[in-house]
């Protein structure tokens, strides 16, 4: 349906196009007036008047008209004696209703559900007329606004380019509404969460195991299971893997990225250059799933085996394997905004360096690097975000269980992970555990927010500096 | 110390540092290098597939269908008789354990295989002929060396009986390796042999397009806004930090981002590679917005003063002389992006996409997988034959993605211009 209302649209478009643009040219020509624009912009000015209300119009209710009905039919349902105690039922129920409107129901059909998938057919039928009689209406009213405009000899060129302008607004607008819908989404499920978890508890509990968080309804929640909850969603065990399968990336990614970018900058012929730089940033480009797949089969296993010969026990699922994988992936972060920002360090301090002496290294040592050290600081701290927000190498790699533990050779879980654990797979609405997934995403968030904030500031400070 | 020893000195910590330098570059070097051989070494053996040589006979009496009978009777009818039968014909086995054995030297899709042959030429009923049928997972991977024979029994998956058959069938020449066309065809499944990317090509190519469709207008039209025409004010200063930051969040944030609006909100269908499309759009459009400002910053200002110059509309220069002067660059900028999409695994997983679908999607509504997250799935599957399987989809993935760059690169020094 809404496919052909496109089609129409644009096909009425298209010869409004050649109506609007004949039209004033004939006339132009007939009562020999100066136009106030060339005549292709009055069959723009048509064009966009037909087509922009009426698919704003067409997405907006696309995007309301299946939650309408769906509450409508539920509310339907209802009255007509279905039972059902929470949102997970009352879905099923209206997909059930769905798929015997469509056809596709193979179980048993009661009264109470015929007579819903009856009501269904009707409001659905009701919706789609209204909404193509509110679509001809809408392209008709503004058809006739926009001719009457033309009539008049309106300035279309200058028209043309304020609605198009408008667009490119609207467009660059999107940016923003993603960062609304990012917070409304987290901080939506997150206060449900913080609701039934205290705030404190969450930050600063020592223990996570939601796995025991089997509440059906958050709403009706007992004391007992409340005392039980308590300490099920501590926060501390995941930071702590966090940051220490971080600190791990960061102990191989600074030095490797630091050096590679000193050399690229400092000592490679152009030829050298051009070669290397490309390959290591071929590391930013390999997918994460690559990494993590390499990090389980190959890496996890290599070191139990290291291990074992050293007498030692090593999980296959170390925290030494993932963090020693993410920080290979996280060198050029680390070689490229250092290899830039060693750059645009004057020349004229290296040269003064030089003339008073000293080596070259000496000169990157006491000279360059003190000069650079707020961009470097920047480019690690962007490449520390990049690993706490890094989620598959540690899904596959790192394991599941909380451990607080700074022994590398075992198991630990990070943020993500306990993201990606807690919504794979079916996830009951309102449990504090799903709800936890988001708080645990909103508190990732802030603090990559901070970081690339901090990481940003010192970059820009540092460039205005020598700019 | 002396002068000529102190210099000495300072020059041996000079070699060090650059030793230091270039051993970190060679370090960065290898381990690409290592990564690539260890899943090309893994991974090149899934795009053969072994198959067993076997005749078979059309018996009547199994089969219960006429001469000349209907496609409904043939898909009715039951091969799997005529193939036991023809097994036991060629390999006696003793008894029911040892059927079951022979049976399980070949894939699960065999009687399929053997069903197909049939339809393909109507006149088979009565008559014999030599089929390729594809071997099971055990015998393919045994067969690419993978497995170790040498085990004692009750450790390996493949009994005594099994490898005597499987030693006759190297001696008589009766199995061979052929081209993987399951791999490339099919769906997911439980069974190594017959588990394709079919399915998950299909879902990554429709998500991919959606996301392109999305995000390359609005990208292109938001850089040209920020760039050409937005005035310098607050409003404008607050975009161009949201879209920085933007750049920076976490991928897994943006799939719960679309699980509590696209799907709970707005509630599109699950698992599908629209939704999987336009959470990527929002995720890349940050990342394409940053190049194509970029590139629309190189082109010099005396273009757009060329134009106004002659009368232009501050519009008519910037569509006519601006943006076509920059679209190279735009373009490149807009691969690079969808080849970061193509390979995001985490907000796909959120939103469903490792649901197991057998099914190939035939539209963008329709659960599907895509490419990274068949990786994902398959690398946690405990089956020997899905380690060459996941070796061989990262291949595809990392030779689309290194397709896409070449074709990045190519356009910015194919049609760049070089202003200076």
């Amino acid at each position: 349906m809404n496919i052909v209302l496109i089609f129409l649209i644009t096909i009425f478009s298209v010869s409004l196009f050649f109506y609007g643009r004949s039209k004033t040219k004939s006339i132009s020509i007939e009562k020999n007036i100066r136009l106030n624009a060339l005549p292709k912009f009055y069959g723009y000015y048509l064009v966009l008047w037909c087509s922009i209300p009426a698919l704003v119009f067409l997405l907006v209710w696309s995007l309301f008209e299946p939650v309408i009905i769906k509450s409508i039919i539920i509310e339907t349902a209802a009255n007509q004696g279905a039972i059902f105690n929470d949102k997970n039922e009352a879905n099923l129920i209206y997909e059930k209703i769905k798929a015997i409107h469509l056809g596709t129901y193979f179980g048993d059909i009661d009264s109470i559900l015929k007579e819903s998938a009856l009501a269904y057919a009707k409001f659905i039928n009701l919706f789609t007329n209204s909404k193509v009689v509110l679509i001809f209406g809408i392209i008709i009213a503004s058809v006739i606004y926009s001719l009457k405009k033309i009539k008049n000899n309106n300035k279309a060129r200058d028209d043309v380019e304020v609605i198009l302008k408008g667009l490119l607004f609207v467009s660059s607008l999107i940016a923003i509404l993603t960062t609304l819908g990012i917070i409304f989404s987290l901080l939506f499920e997150s206060i449900k969460f913080f609701s039934v978890i205290n705030i404190f508890d969450y930050l600063f509990g020592t223990n996570w195991s939601p796995q025991r968080a089997f509440v059906r309804d958050a709403s009706s929640i007992t004391v007992a299971e409340l005392e039980e909850l308590k300490d099920a969603f501590g926060f501390i065990p995941l930071i702590a893997g966090t940051s220490f399968i971080a600190f791990i990336a960061m102990l191989v990614a600074v030095p490797i990225g630091l050096f590679s970018g000193i050399y690229m900058a400092e000592y490679a012929s152009i030829k050298v250059r051009r070669i290397s730089k490309p390959i290591i940033e071929i590391l930013a480009g390999i997918p994460t799933v690559v990494y993590g797949f390499f990090a389980a089969l190959t890496v996890g296993p290599f070191f139990r085996q290291v291990g074992e010969n050293f007498g030692l026990t090593v999980s296959s699922e170390s925290a030494l394997a993932a963090g020693l994988i993410m920080g290979i992936m996280i060198i050029p972060y680390v070689s490229s905004l250092s290899d830039d920002v060693i750059n645009s360090v004057p020349q004229s301090l290296r040269d003064g360096s030089y003339a008073v002496g000293a080596t070259k290294s000496e000169t990157i040592k006491q000279v360059v690097i003190p000069a650079a050290l707020p961009g470097i600081i920047g480019s690690v701290l962007l490449a520390v975000s990049r690993a706490i927000g890094e989620t598959m190498i540690v899904v596959m790699a790192a394991g599941l269980a909380a451990n607080l533990t700074i022994n590398p050779l075992e198991s630990t879980t990070t943020i993500t992970t306990q993201i990606v654990m807690i919504l794979v797979g079916d996830q009951e609405f309102d449990s504090p555990k799903t709800q936890s997934a988001f708080a645990l995403g909103l508190t990732l968030f802030i603090a990559t927010l901070i970081l690339n904030y901090i990481a940003q500031r010192a970059v820009k400070k540092y460039r205005e500096k020598y700019d | 110390m002396t002068k000529e020893e102190r210099l000495k000195k300072r020059h041996r910590a000079e070699k060090r540092f650059r030793f230091y330098g270039l051993a970190s570059i060679l370090v960065a070097l290898l381990f690409v290098v290592i990564l690539v051989q260890n899943i090309f070494s893994k991974g090149s053996s899934a795009f053969k597939k072994t198959v067993i040589t076997t005749e078979i006979f059309f018996d009547q009496d199994l089969l219960e269908i006429q001469n000349g009978a209907s496609q409904e009777e043939i898909m009715e009818a039951d091969f799997y008789d005529v193939m036991i039968e023809n097994l036991i014909k060629a390999y006696p086995a003793k008894d029911r354990a040892e059927e079951d054995e022979l049976l399980k030297l070949f894939s699960g899709d065999a009687e399929i295989e053997i069903k197909k042959a049939f339809l393909k030429d109507n006149n088979l009923l009565g008559k014999t002929i030599t089929l390729d049928l594809t071997a099971s997972d055990d015998i393919d991977q045994l067969h690419k060396g993978n497995y170790p024979r040498e085990l004692p029994e009750e450790r390996r998956r493949i009994s005594d009986f099994q490898l005597v058959i499987y030693d006759y069938f190297v001696e008589n020449k009766k199995i061979s390796k052929n081209f993987n066309n399951y791999f490339f065809n099919n769906g997911d499944s439980r069974d190594p042999e017959i588990a394709g990317i079919g399915g998950a090509l299909v879902g990554s190519f429709y998500s991919i397009l959606i996301c392109l469709l999305l995000a390359f207008p609005v990208a292109v039209l938001a850089s040209i806004y920020l760039e050409e025409f937005a005035p310098k004010n607050k409003i404008t200063d607050f975009i161009e930090i949201n879209i920085n930051n933007l750049a920076a969040v976490p991928s897994i944030v943006y799939g719960l981002l679309a699980l509590q609006i696209l799907l709970a909100t707005i509630q599109l269908p699950r698992s599908t590679p629209l939704v999987a499309g336009i959470t990527l759009a929002l995720m890349t459009l940050p990342r394409i917005i940053i190049p194509c400002r970029a590139s629309l910053k190189a082109v010099p200002p005396s273009i757009r003063e060329g134009a106004l110059a002659v009368g232009a509309s501050k519009f008519q220069s910037v569509f006519h002389h601006v943006v076509p002067l920059a679209l190279p660059g735009t373009l490149s900028g807009t691969i690079i992006g969808l080849a970061q999409a193509l390979g995001e695994t985490a907000p796909l997983i959120l939103i469903g996409m490792v649901a197991f679908v057998v099914d190939i999607p035939s539209s963008p509504v329709d659960p599907s997988s895509s490419l990274p997250v068949q990786v994902y799935l398959w690398s946690e599957s405990a089956e020997r034959g899905f380690v060459e399987k996941t070796s061989a989809t990262i291949m595809m993935l990392l030779s689309f993605l290194i397709v896409m760059n070449f074709i990045a690169v190519y356009l910015r020094q194919k049609f760049e211009k070089r202003w200076n």
